[in-house]
């Protein structure tokens, strides 16, 4: 046990990783099995890390004591010094977890890709990306942490470009990777500038320097830490990669970029206001919060309107993103005001949401990567009646829904209702400008969780029930039990984080309370105020006693109708089909589902619409031949923003170019001048 | 004697919601000169549903066989959490953990109605009628954009009453003077509006239609026959009864018991909540005699109207 809280536990798990990597690469030269060992070889190591993992955060939050260490290195600004406290602990813990179940998964998946794509490859950058993953929030130090961000892009760009036969991979992928560099060169900016006002990288040293930097410099620190992280976050308007490179990936490599990848991001931001610079001026919290209004409502929408399932909970990413930014932009705003503990509870909420969206959407993306293994194809309108096919994963799959949806007595319920109430708390703040901004957001969330139940009703009736629509969904078959016992665990987490919910706002006041210490890390719970804020929240929403009652009274009736009418005989027939035969044409499809609420805010979607019409005869118009519609989105982002870019972009480029002569001579004349008026200025200086 | 009055706050919406139902039909009846058939016809429509066998598609899944129940025992749950005649909090002797008050915090309350349209949605989806989908969607598109209002609505309240319990709320309400009450009654607009849409009225939906063109509600429930008929008719009574009484408590509580005890103050709050509640379902019944159903797109602009005028009661109650 106390092996767990040592530094090299720590080693110990990145060494599973590194075998992990390195070894599926050999054992792939080794077996000529399409790739089968390699694998097993990977994903098995990724468990084993993962797990390790897991018993450490879990030891650590447990125990109330933190790890850190330094380890050596040949530079003298650089060094491997480590931090596993509290709140790095909370993420390191949901990163293993999901890590976990979804190396489970993998084994189940990887034989998608015997023998046509190489699985020691996968291997090798699968357990890169969850080493990287897992480096990012215990990097203690500015440049180590530059080096796992860094790797965490390139580890998941690989993965994200592995089915490289298809083009669009290729193509998300380079669009992935040029907003990944976009937000690390701001992330570069942050904390270059931290380093130019405390003289240090180590990230101990921010901490200590708390008040010094003067509150320009701190401003521009958080803009650009808002910009680099946002665009791993998928804030809007930096989310355009998110729905191009999450779906292109394998479906558990998906749901390791949706569900934790992005949180990272959002762990950075968390750091940033309220460990290395806390005491953010008021207007940063509701900055925060109007990005995370916008994100939210837009994200949703766009959700509403995608037809390809991978697509949709990329979206639904965004939005989600979008919560979580609401509670921690309400935090940083109490903590201005000097309403800690409010505070503490808007964070809490933040971390609550980001746990169970890290929980349900990993769920959800196992369960649409089912679907596809199932049918073959990520387009919704082909799919239908899957529940009688797969009905394991249909099951698993409508917890996702219910719980994304925020429905008692499920986990998405109980962040979403702490969110609502810190949001309702500032709304009554004396000041006027709070005042409107937590109206926005609460006008915001209201309707982002109402569009996000019918985006989740569409999603599970079009793929789930009526009749299958093509052959391939009329084929499906369930699928393998190492697919399906990872989705029954998250489900299972999905129903127990939202009727445990008293104690976990506890044990989260707890972690975030234990921010804001000094080496060597021990975690201070305040115990007294983790006992009252418990005892405050179980009176306010205990949800398993909802649930209690609700199931209750749900075998109650069940039971008093069941004995009334035991004799009734039920009939099984056709649907009422009108006096046409039945067919898929008939049943509505997920495009038709949201096309009235698309049709609704088209103002802000933007739906296009391209008909043409065939007829028999072009000079007497009433008999049609065939008819061809085509509905889409349109993209104001790149269009508005990006291409604009993109033509500046290469405007300059093609002017730089004039000055690459391609003769040698120029060249040196250039090295010349430069030396020399580098030279001028290091003596002028 | 609390678990008589647990059980009692059980049963209570359940025994009259349909009556709610004969009320407003017999009304409509006789605002277009004819006798119309007895307040009690829903409960021997639903006894007779009760009586018949079924036919189930083929195509259906368990979530249709399911979704019945759920739907049934969700709005039993919200009916037993909301201050009917008595804003008590009301748990079981031997077992005090056992209360409707957590259930009745205004939130929830939304939220639990969220999760039977979802499941109202999905069954009608799921025997692959074009008529069950079309209803789902066009009631998902109004159900998210009604939440807003009735969100808005309800916080404007909460916000004046200082508490998130519907029951807390009517006792809270009560001990403030008569001007504090005052945007109240823009909430009180925007939440008759969210009702009228939540619980498929005119001008949102038709309820006495099985015209394809216009229903929503009514396109859901199409495919089902017999019990699970009769629980989802059951079902959509209990939950206007629910948004009555929620709109004539909270807007209008004056009257309702603080307590249990005094048998005349029960006595005066129920022929106070009988009688408000009659208006209302009047107001109803006179509505849809005298306006026609909008088209489905002008529904939107109604349900923002309700937004508004919720976000101007709130904004009216946080800023005196």
């Amino acid at each position: 046990m106390e092996f767990l809280l040592t530094p090299a536990s720590v080693l110990l798990l990145f060494a599973f990783f590194f075998i992990g990597s390195v070894g599926a690469v050999f054992i792939e030269r080794l077996f000529s099995d399409n790739g089968k060992m390699a694998g097993f070889w990977g994903h098995g190591f990724a468990l084993l890390g993962s797990l390790l993992g897991l018993a450490i955060s879990v030891s650590v939050l447990f125990f109330g004591q933190g790890i850190a260490f330094t380890l050596p290195t040949v530079f003298p600004n650089f060094l491997l010094d480590f931090r596993l406290d509290g709140i790095a602990a909370f993420f390191f813990g949901i990163i293993s977890l999901v890590s976990a179940l979804a190396s489970i998964y993998g084994f189940g998946y990887q034989k998608h890709f015997y023998g046509k794509y190489r699985l020691g490859v996968f291997s090798f950058f699968y357990n890169a990306f969850i080493a990287s993953l897992l480096l990012v929030p215990i990097a203690n130090h500015a440049l180590f942490f530059l080096l796992a961000w860094e790797l965490m892009s390139v580890a998941s760009y690989f993965l994200v470009v592995f089915e490289n036969q298809k083009e669009e991979n290729i193509k998300a992928g380079f669009l992935y990777f040029l907003m990944t560099h976009f937000g690390t060169v701001f992330v570069m900016i942050a904390f270059f500038l931290a380093y130019k006002a405390t003289g240090s990288f180590l990230f101990d040293d921010w901490r200590a320097a708390t008040g010094t930097i003067t509150p320009l410099i701190q401003g521009i620190i958080f803009g650009a830490a808002l910009i680099g992280f946002g665009t791993k976050a998928g804030i809007i308007p930096l989310h355009i990669w998110l729905p191009e490179a999450h779906p292109a990936a394998p479906s558990h490599v998906s749901a390791l970029m949706s569900g934790v990848m992005v949180k990272t991001a959002l762990f950075m931001l968390f750091r940033f206001f309220f460990d290395f610079f806390p005491g953010a001026p008021m207007e940063w919290g509701l900055v925060i919060i109007l990005i995370g209004s916008l994100s939210a409502l837009l994200g949703i929408l766009y959700a509403l309107s995608e037809n390809d399932i991978k697509r949709l909970f990329a979206f639904s990413t965004v939005e989600n993103v979008g919560i979580i930014l609401l509670g921690l932009g309400a935090g940083v705003t109490f903590f201005s005001i000097g309403l800690e503990s409010f505070a503490l509870f808007s964070l809490a909420a933040a971390l609550y949401h980001t746990l169970n969206h890290a929980i349900f959407k990993s769920l959800l993306f196992l369960g649409a990567g089912s679907v596809v293994e199932a049918t073959g194809t990520r387009n919704m309108e082909s799919y239908g009646g899957l529940i009688k096919l797969l009905p394991f994963t249909a099951g698993f799959f409508l917890v996702g829904s219910l719980a994304i949806s925020a429905f008692p007595p499920f986990n998405g319920f109980a962040s979403e209702w702490l969110t609502f109430q810190s949001l309702f708390i500032g709304m009554t703040s004396a000041e006027m400008i709070i005042k409107v901004v937590f109206f926005i957001a609460i006008g915001s969330l209201v309707f982002t969780s109402g569009l996000a139940a019918a985006c989740f009703v569409k999603t599970f009736g079009a793929t789930f029930l009526a009749r299958p629509r093509t052959e391939e969904a009329k084929n499906a078959k369930e699928v393998s039990v190492f697919m399906l016992l990872p989705m029954g665990i998250l489900a299972l987490l999905s129903f127990l984080l939202g009727i445990n919910a008293t104690t976990v706002v506890a044990s989260l006041i707890a972690i975030i309370a234990s921010i804001g210490l000094i080496r060597p890390v021990t975690l201070q719970f305040p115990f007294s105020e983790f006992i009252q804020a418990r005892a405050d929240f179980a009176a306010i929403l205990p949800l398993e006693s909802i649930a209690l009652l609700l199931g209750l009274v749900f075998l109650l009736s069940f039971g008093a109708i069941w004995f009334v009418t035991r004799s009734r005989k039920i009939v099984v027939g056709p649907t009422w089909d009108c006096g046409t035969p039945l067919g898929p044409r008939g049943e509505i499809t997920s495009g038709s589902f949201s096309r009235s609420l698309v049709t609704i805010f088209r103002g802000i979607l933007r739906p296009t619409r391209q008909s043409t019409v065939e007829y028999h005869d072009e000079d007497m118009r009433y008999f049609i031949k065939s008819q061809e519609i085509r509905t889409s989105m349109s993209d104001p982002y790149r269009k508005g923003i990006y291409q604009p870019i993109g033509v500046v972009l290469h405007f300059l480029a093609s002017q730089a170019r004039r000055i690459q002569s391609g003769n040698v001579n120029m060249y040196i004349l250039y090295l010349f001048l430069t030396l020399i008026i580098l030279l001028l200025w290091a003596t002028h200086v | 004697m609390n678990t008589l009055l647990f059980i009692f706050q059980l049963l209570i919406v359940p025994a009259l919601s349909p009556l709610g139902i004969g009320f407003i039909r017999k009304v409509k009846a006789r605002m277009q000169n004819r006798v119309g058939a007895s307040v009690f016809q829903p409960y021997r429509d639903l006894w007779k549903l009760f009586q018949k066998d079924e036919v189930i598609s083929e195509d259906a899944s368990w979530i249709f066989r399911f979704s019945p129940y759920l739907i049934f025992a969700i709005t039993i749950l919200i009916g037993a959490s909301i201050p009917v005649i008595a804003a008590v909090p009301v748990a079981l002797d031997f077992l005090p953990s056992f209360s409707f008050l957590p259930a009745g915090d205004f939130l929830v309350i939304i939220y639990l109605f969220a999760l039977m349209t979802f499941f109202l949605a999905l069954s009608g989806m799921d025997t692959g009628s074009a008529f069950g989908g079309f209803g789902s969607s066009r009631e998902m598109m109004v159900a998210a954009l009604a939440e807003a209002g009735l969100l808005f609505s309800l916080l404007a309240v909460s916000v004046t009453a200082e508490s998130g319990n519907v029951v807390a709320m009517v006792g809270n309400l009560q001990y403030l003077p008569l001007q504090a009450l005052f945007p109240l009654l823009i909430a009180f607009l925007a939440f008759i509006i969210a009702l009228l849409a939540e619980n498929a009225r005119f001008p949102v939906d038709n309820p006495a239609t099985h015209l394809e063109l216009t229903m929503i509600h009514e396109a859901m429930i199409l495919e089902h026959s017999g019990k699970r008929l009769a629980l989802m008719e059951w079902a959509a009574a209990n939950k206007l009864l629910i948004f009555i009484l929620l709109a004539v408590n909270l807007f209008f509580p004056w009257g309702v018991s603080l307590s249990y005890d005094s048998f005349s103050g029960l006595l005066v709050s129920t022929l106070l909540v009988v009688g408000k509640s009659a208006i209302l379902l009047f107001g109803i019944a006179f509505l849809e005699s005298t306006m026609a159903k909008f088209r489905i797109f002008r529904v939107p602009d109604l349900l923002l109207t309700s937004f508004v005028l919720g976000v101007i009661a709130l904004a009216i109650s946080i800023t005196f």
